[in-house]
């Protein structure tokens, strides 16, 4: 009997930091000495990050955070808003520092080799969320449309999110009224005209959500959302993760965003 | 060699570490072998389907956590055939957390329980405070507890029925008298402290049903009181739970009267907590030449005081 990786898919570790900076005016990326985990993490899926920062500081309990980056041979990254408790003590850890993590957790992007292009659409910090099916999508030979949505340029982070992948990036910010919805209908009514995607991807806003679901359903483009919610245990013991997700009946239940997605089906989802 | 056995009624366990019912699933066993537990708690299953409540279900504060999930579920029915096959896959012991809503429900269910095959001991949450109105359960008071602990008695006579009691009562000693004198095989104690949180910007209750159950290490030194209340008060094992995240604290309660331990909220920081937990009982017995861990059941209780005197 494997008792290995296979045996347990989610392992609780203390990993080094290798990288810590600040990204723009209001995000921090930390990148860990993790191969084993970074080797089997996918894109979407998450780890429970235990946010104490050198000195031992932060909240009671774990927060889930998104992967922004791995694969075999790197490092695994995240990404984020320095906004709240968890991530001011993330964003003080050095390098050298250890961070204990538990993961990789729930169900990610799914993929498919038939696809030639796929269009994604993120708001703020849901990028880094997205980031990694770009560069997962890219070295499936499936081209990567990207509309990014910010609050202003500072906040774009446009190669954080495209890395290698040599994703097509439309910016839109909220200074020049670039990100309204009206705006954003209209542009991607014509990119579905011009070159229909095979799937769409989204995750940050839940008016981009909303639009995006409702073009897609008209247009008959698959999609996927990831969503967030407050955890408690990230592992699907608790329940306190839930979302209402319509099932293939079409009743609408609630769903454990850590153990059922975070990645949902684009239109079984529900606006939060 | 450390003998971790212990014995509650007439059930043996290979060691004395188990997780609290709500804070474990079969899910943790992506993270570790769950037969190295001494027993499984199950969520508290309920004769019917619940949605649970509304959001916000979790709310930390700084050494603990409020909860108010609701009991989500898909009742009894679903668990039988559909969760039970899955619970069977472990060796580890069984224990199946019911909580209903009447005397006569806990009974019909108790019953039930004890015609599935892997069930091995009943674990009766008369004391969850989010079922009632305004938090009242049956484990506020002695007549309640002992009513509905009972009629599970009656109608599942050969199964090992343990009673998890409620903090939030006047006299948990007189509640434990009770189910002890009602038919109990053991009690749990003790079940998480109704708390509260407020959001100060919006004047409103931080979780979405507004009370909740307190837990967590903040919450130790109130656990390790009732279960000493309680040791001395029956002569049935009590189980202790309430704040455990170490060996240490293990040893406290077990000291304190209690013949196993359940530990819940520190696996949501530490999945692997109860495997620490085990591991460090051992080396705490074997550094103290202790052959046995049942020797530490109550050793810090006065009359052991009196016998350490005579």
């Amino acid at each position: 009997m494997d008792l290995g990786a296979a045996a347990f898919p989610v392992a609780e570790a203390s990993v080094t930091v290798i990288e810590s900076a600040p990204v723009g005016r209001r995000y921090h990326r930390l990148l860990l000495d993790a191969p084993d985990l970074s080797a089997r993490s996918r894109p979407g899926q998450f780890f429970h990050l235990l946010c104490r920062d050198g000195g031992g500081a932060g909240p009671y309990l774990r927060r889930p955070m998104s992967i922004w980056r791995c694969g075999e041979g790197r490092p695994l990254g995240f990404l984020f808003h320095v906004k709240g408790k968890g991530t001011t003590a993330l964003a003080r850890l050095r390098e050298g520092d250890a961070l204990s993590v538990v993961g990789p957790l729930g169900h990610g992007f799914r993929l498919d080799p038939a696809w030639r292009r796929i269009l994604i659409v993120a708001r703020g910090v849901g990028l880094a969320t997205l980031a990694p099916v770009t560069e997962a999508a890219a070295a499936m030979g499936i081209a990567v449309e990207a509309v990014l949505s910010a609050r202003a340029e500072a906040d774009l982070m446009a190669p954080e999110f495209a890395g290698a992948s040599g994703a097509a990036i439309t910016a839109l910010f909220d200074a020049d009224g670039g990100s309204d919805v009206e705006h954003v209908e209209k542009m991607l009514r014509a990119r579905f005209a011009a070159a229909r995607p095979d799937a769409v991807f989204t995750c940050g806003s839940n008016r981009l959500f909303l639009l995006l679901q409702r073009l897609a359903a008209e247009h008959g483009i698959p999609g996927q959302v990831a969503l967030e919610q407050q955890m408690g245990c990230g592992l699907g013991m608790c329940f306190c993760c839930v979302r209402q997700v319509r099932d293939e009946t079409g009743k609408v239940v609630n769903l454990r965003v850590c153990a059922e997605g975070p990645v949902f089906d684009l239109q079984a989802a529900l606006a939060w | 060699m450390v003998d971790l056995a212990t014995r509650i009624g007439t059930l043996t366990l290979a060691n004395p570490v188990m997780p609290a019912s709500g804070t474990f699933g079969p899910e943790l066993a992506q993270v570790f072998d769950l037969d190295r537990l001494g027993a499984l708690v199950t969520k508290s299953v309920t004769p019917e389907f619940r949605a649970g409540n509304p959001l916000p279900r979790l709310c930390e504060t700084e050494a603990g956590v409020l909860n108010s999930i609701g009991i989500p579920g898909k009742g009894l029915d679903h668990f039988i055939a559909q969760a039970m096959p899955e619970w069977r896959r472990f060796r580890a012991p069984l224990v199946v957390s019911l909580s209903a809503p009447t005397v006569a429900s806990f009974a019909d269910c108790a019953a039930r329980l004890a015609a599935t095959p892997g069930v091995a001991a009943i674990e009766a949450n008369i004391s969850c405070p989010n079922l009632e109105e305004d938090g009242r359960a049956f484990a506020m008071h002695p007549e309640p507890a002992a009513a509905a602990t009972a009629a599970m008695r009656r109608a599942a006579p050969g199964m090992p029925l343990w009673v998890k009691l409620s903090p939030n009562t006047g006299d948990i000693a007189a509640v434990a008298r009770a189910v002890e004198e009602a038919g109990a095989d053991a009690v749990v104690v003790a079940n998480t402290i109704l708390g509260l949180a407020i959001d100060v910007e919006t004047a409103r209750p931080k979780l979405g049903s507004g009370m909740g159950g307190f837990s967590g290490p903040a919450f130790k030194p109130v656990a390790l009181r009732l279960v000493w209340q309680c040791a001395q008060a029956v002569r049935i094992p009590v189980i202790g739970v309430g704040g455990i995240a170490t060996g240490e604290d293990a040893v406290e309660f077990l000291m304190a009267g209690a013949s196993a331990v359940q530990v819940g909220t520190a696996s949501f920081v530490s999945p692997t907590a109860m495997l620490s937990v085990i591991e460090a009982l051992e080396k705490f017995c074997a550094r103290k030449g202790i052959a046995r861990v049942a020797e530490l059941t109550g050793a810090a209780l006065p009359r052991a005081w009196r016998e350490a005197a005579e």
